[in-house]
C-alpha cells in the first residue's frame, strides 16, 4: 500500500508539473486579455512535433532548445497578426478565433507529419531507471521531467516577482490601460506574454512527447484538462494554477491507482444490489472508470459554486 | 420608439401572401429537391443536410439569438439521438405502440429535460463562463457515455430498426426516400418553430439581453431567465435533430455527443453567419456539402475547412450570409449589374490564385502520402508528374501571378463597390 502511495504521488507531481507549465501560460494569457486560449494544448503538440523532427537531425538537446524557441515565436506571430486583429469583433470572435486555430493547427500537423503515432525517444543518457524502490523502477527520464518543470517553475517565480519585466506584466494583468497610460507597451507586453506561453507550452510538449507519445491526439488529450487548472485556480493566479495541476495531476493518478467502487461502498453499509438493472453501470463504477470525468465533474462545480476560483480575486 | 412601434406594426399588416412567399417557396424546394438529386448519394446527402439544418438553427438559438457561446451542445443533439434509438428498440419489442415518424419527439423531450437540468446553472451569466460551463459539461457527458455501457452502448454505440411500429399510409421508411420525406417534413416544422420563436417576445427579449443584458434588467426582464428560456428550447431541437439522426442511420454513437461534433456544429452555424436566422442553414448546406463531395476528391478536406473557418472567423465574422445580405443595398439601388464585371475581373484571378494554391497542398500530400516510385497524380483530371520541376513551376505561378493579380484588381472592385453604394440622395437629386 505504501509502495502504491509512493508511486502514485511521485507520477502526480510530474503529471501536475507538466500541466502546470501548460497552465501558466494559459493563465497569464487568460487574465491578460480575457481570452481563453483553445490553441494552447496545439502549441504544446507543435512543440513535440517540431523537436521530433529537430531531434532526427541534430539530437534531442538541441531540440530541447530550438523547439520551445520556434514555438514561443509562432506564437507571437498569430497574437500579432491572428488575435489583434480579431479583436475588434469581440471577445466571442477571439474565443471561436482560438476554437478554429486549435482544429486548424491539428489538420496542419496532420498534413506534414502525417497520422501516425512518432517515434520521438527520450535520449539514450536518461534511458535507465534512477531508483527501484519495493522492486519498481523509476525512470531517470521521469526525474528529468520533474526537473525542467521545476527549473520552468522557480524561474517564472522569479521573473515575475523580482524583475522589472515582471512587474510590468503584472501591472498590465490588473490594469492594462493605467499601464499603458504609464508609456509602458502595452500591446507588446501582450505579444511577449503571448509567445512566451506558448513557448513554455511548446518546452511542455518537447519533453512530454517521449513520456506520453506524439500523436496527432495529443493535443485533445490534454487541452480541456488545461482549462479545468485555469478556472479551478483562479483568474490571474499562478498559485492557483500551480495548486490546482498538482491537485488534478494527483487526482488523476490516485484515481487510476486506488481500485475501489460504489460496490465497495455500498458493502459497508450492507447493501447489495441485484447486477442486471438498468442502472448496474452505477453500482459497478469504480475509481479508475470515473478518473477521466472527475476534472470536469471539479470544473462544473468550482463555475457554480465557486466562480473565481480556488485563489482568484476576479470572476472569470 | 414611436418610429419602431411603427415600422413593427407595419410588418404585421404586410400583407399575408409577402409573408408566406418564402415559406411557400421553401416547401416547394423541399418537395422538388429528391426529385433533381434522385441518386442514393444525393438522398444521402440531403437527409444529412436536413437533419444538421435543424441542429445548426439550435444552436444558433444560443449564440446568435442568445449571445451564449456553447462548446457542448452535440449533449442534447446525442442525447436525443440515444433516446431516439432506445425508444426505436422498444417498439421493436412490442413493449408499445408508437408510429415510427414522431419518435424524434423523445429525443426533444429529453433535450429539453437536460436543457431544463444544466440551463439551471449555466445560464446564470453569459460569457467566458457559460462557455466553460458547456465545456465542462460537455466533456463530463462525452467521458460518461464511455462508462454506462448500458444506456449509451459503449464504444460501437446502439442501432435499432426504423421500419417496425405502425406504418403511415403503407409506407414503413424502408427506403431513404421515404426518410427523406420524413426529414423534410421534420425540417419544415422545427424550422418554422424556430422562426415563430424568435419572434416571440422570448426570442425578441433573447437579442436584448445578448445586447446589453443590464438594460434589459433595468426594463424588468431577468437575464437569467430570459436565457433559460431559449437554452431549454434550444436543447429542445438539437434532441429533434438527434432523434432524426437516429431514425436516418439507425445507429447512435458516443461520436454524436462528443466534442467534435460541438465543434461542427459551432463550425456550421458561425461560417454560414450567426446574426441571420437564415445563415445557419446556409452553413449547414455548405458543410454537408464540403463533406460529402470535397471528401470524393480529396483527402485533406478537413484541412481546407479549417482554412475556411479560421479566414471566416478573421475577415468575414458576420459569415457567408452577411457577405450576401451586403449586396441588399446595391439590389435595392438596382446597381448590382454594375457590380458584375469588376466581380469577373477579380474572380478569375482569385480563382486562379486559389487552384495554385489547393493544387500546392495537394501534390505535397500526394509526395508524401504516395507509394516509393508513384509520382503520377491527377488533378480535376489533368494528369502531371508529382516530382516534376515543370509542374512546381505551373503550380507556383499560379500561385504568385494569381495572388499579384488579385492585388492589382482590388482597387477597381473597391471603387466599383463604392460607386455601387453611394447613397442614394445623390443620384436622385443629379437623375431629375
Amino acid at each position: 500500500m505504501f509502495e502504491l502511495i509512493f508511486f502514485s504521488l511521485l507520477n502526480g507531481i510530474v503529471t501536475g508539473l507538466l500541466l502546470f507549465m501548460l497552465a501558466s501560460g494559459l493563465t497569464l494569457i487568460f487574465s491578460m486579455m480575457g481570452v481563453l486560449n483553445f490553441a494552447h494544448a496545439s502549441f504544446y503538440m507543435l512543440g513535440a512535433y517540431v523537436a521530433y523532427t529537430i531531434s532526427m537531425y541534430l539530437g534531442f538537446w538541441v531540440g530541447l532548445i530550438v523547439a520551445p524557441i520556434l514555438v514561443g515565436l509562432m506564437g507571437a506571430v498569430v497574437e500579432r497578426y491572428g488575435l489583434r486583429y480579431v479583436h475588434r469583433w469581440g471577445h466571442v470572435a477571439e474565443l471561436i478565433f482560438t476554437f478554429g486555430l486549435a482544429f486548424l493547427i491539428e489538420e496542419v500537423v496532420q498534413f506534414i507529419w502525417g497520422k501516425d503515432t512518432k517515434a520521438y525517444h527520450e535520449p539514450e543518457i536518461l534511458q535507465f531507471p534512477l531508483f527501484t524502490f519495493f522492486g519498481q523502477n523509476f525512470p531517470a527520464y521521469k526525474a528529468f521531467m520533474l526537473l525542467v518543470s521545476i527549473g520552468i517553475f522557480i524561474m517564472l517565480l522569479l521573473i515575475l516577482t523580482r524583475s522589472r519585466v515582471g512587474l510590468i506584466i503584472q501591472a498590465a494583468i490588473h490594469k492594462p490601460n493605467m499601464t499603458a497610460m504609464l508609456g509602458h507597451n502595452v500591446p507588446l507586453v501582450f505579444m511577449g506574454v503571448f509567445g512566451v506561453g506558448c513557448a513554455l507550452a511548446g518546452l511542455a510538449g518537447v519533453i512530454a512527447g517521449p513520456a506520453l507519445g506524439t500523436f496527432p491526439g495529443m493535443a485533445v488529450v490534454l487541452g480541456s484538462i488545461v482549462f479545468v487548472i485555469v478556472v479551478v485556480g483562479g483568474l490571474g493566479s499562478l498559485t492557483g494554477a500551480f495548486v490546482a495541476s498538482l491537485l488534478i495531476g494527483l487526482l488523476q493518478t490516485f484515481a487510476i491507482a486506488l481500485d475501489y467502487s460504489v460496490n465497495d461502498l455500498l458493502q459497508l453499509f450492507n447493501i447489495s444490489f441485484d447486477a442486471d438493472s438498468a442502472f448496474r453501470d452505477l453500482w459497478t463504477l469504480s475509481l479508475p472508470q470515473i478518473a477521466p470525468i472527475l476534472p470536469y465533474l471539479l470544473l462544473v462545480l468550482i463555475l457554480i459554486f465557486r466562480p473565481t476560483g480556488l485563489f482568484g480575486n476576479r470572476e472569470t | 420608439m414611436s418610429e419602431i412601434a411603427k415600422t413593427s406594426s407595419s410588418a404585421a399588416s404586410r400583407p399575408l401572401l409577402k409573408t408566406l412567399t418564402p415559406w411557400i417557396g421553401f416547401l416547394i424546394l423541399l418537395l422538388a429537391l429528391p426529385n433533381i438529386f434522385s441518386s442514393n448519394s444525393g438522398l444521402y446527402t440531403m437527409n444529412l443536410m436536413g437533419i444538421f439544418i435543424i441542429f445548426a438553427l439550435s444552436y444558433n438559438m444560443l449564440l446568435g439569438q442568445g449571445g451564449m457561446l456553447s462548446f457542448g451542445h452535440a449533449v442534447y443533439f446525442g442525447l436525443g439521438g440515444f433516446m431516439s434509438v432506445h425508444f426505436m428498440n422498444y417498439i421493436e419489442d412490442g413493449a408499445f405502440v408508437f408510429p415510427m415518424y414522431l419518435i424524434p419527439i423523445f429525443g426533444g423531450l429529453i433535450g429539453l429535460v437536460f436543457g431544463i437540468i444544466i440551463g439551471s446553472f449555466s445560464t446564470r451569466r453569459a460569457g467566458t463562463v457559460f462557455a466553460m460551463i458547456s465545456l465542462g459539461v460537455g466533456e463530463l457527458m462525452a467521458s460518461s457515455s464511455l462508462i454506462f455501457v448500458a444506456f449509451f452502448g459503449g464504444e460501437e454505440g446502439v442501432s435499432g430498426d426504423r421500419t417496425t411500429g405502425p406504418e403511415l399510409a403503407g409506407i414503413n421508411f424502408g427506403q431513404d426516400i421515404h426518410i427523406y420525406y420524413l426529414i423534410a417534413a421534420w425540417v419544415f416544422v422545427t424550422v418554422t418553430l424556430m422562426y415563430l420563436f424568435s419572434r416571440t417576445p422570448a426570442g425578441r427579449m433573447a437579442n436584448a439581453v445578448r445586447d446589453n443584458a443590464e438594460r434589459a434588467e433595468f426594463v424588468g426582464y431577468s437575464q437569467r431567465k430570459v436565457r433559460f428560456v431559449s437554452f431549454c428550447a434550444s436543447g429542445f431541437f438539437a434532441g429533434i435533430a438527434g432523434g432524426l439522426f437516429a431514425l436516418n442511420f439507425e445507429i447512435v454513437t458516443e461520436e454524436n455527443l462528443n466534442a467534435l461534433t460541438s465543434g461542427t456544429v459551432l463550425l456550421m452555424a458561425y461560417i454560414g453567419g450567426v446574426g441571420f436566422f437564415i445563415g445557419p442553414i446556409v452553413g449547414a448546406v455548405l458543410f454537408t456539402l464540403l463533406q460529402s463531395i470535397l471528401s470524393n476528391y480529396t483527402d485533406i478536406w478537413q484541412l481546407y475547412v479549417g482554412i475556411l473557418f479560421v479566414l471566416t472567423v478573421m475577415y468575414v465574422p458576420q459569415g457567408l450570409t452577411g457577405i450576401i445580405v451586403m449586396h441588399s443595398a446595391a439590389w435595392r439601388m438596382k446597381r448590382l449589374g454594375s457590380l458584375i464585371l469588376p466581380y469577373i475581373r477579380i474572380g478569375i484571378p482569385a480563382l486562379a490564385m486559389l487552384a495554385g494554391i489547393a493544387a500546392f497542398l495537394e501534390t505535397i500530400h500526394h509526395v508524401r502520402t504516395a507509394f516509393e516510385g508513384d509520382t503520377l497524380m491527377s488533378l480535376m483530371g489533368i494528369e502531371f508528374d508529382s516530382h516534376g520541376v515543370v509542374s512546381w513551376i505551373v503550380i507556383l505561378a499560379l500561385v504568385f501571378v494569381g495572388g499579384f493579380l488579385t492585388r492589382m484588381q482590388l482597387r477597381q472592385l473597391r471603387d466599383a463597390w463604392e460607386t455601387a453604394n453611394k447613397p442614394p440622395a445623390q443620384t436622385e437629386g443629379s437623375g431629375s
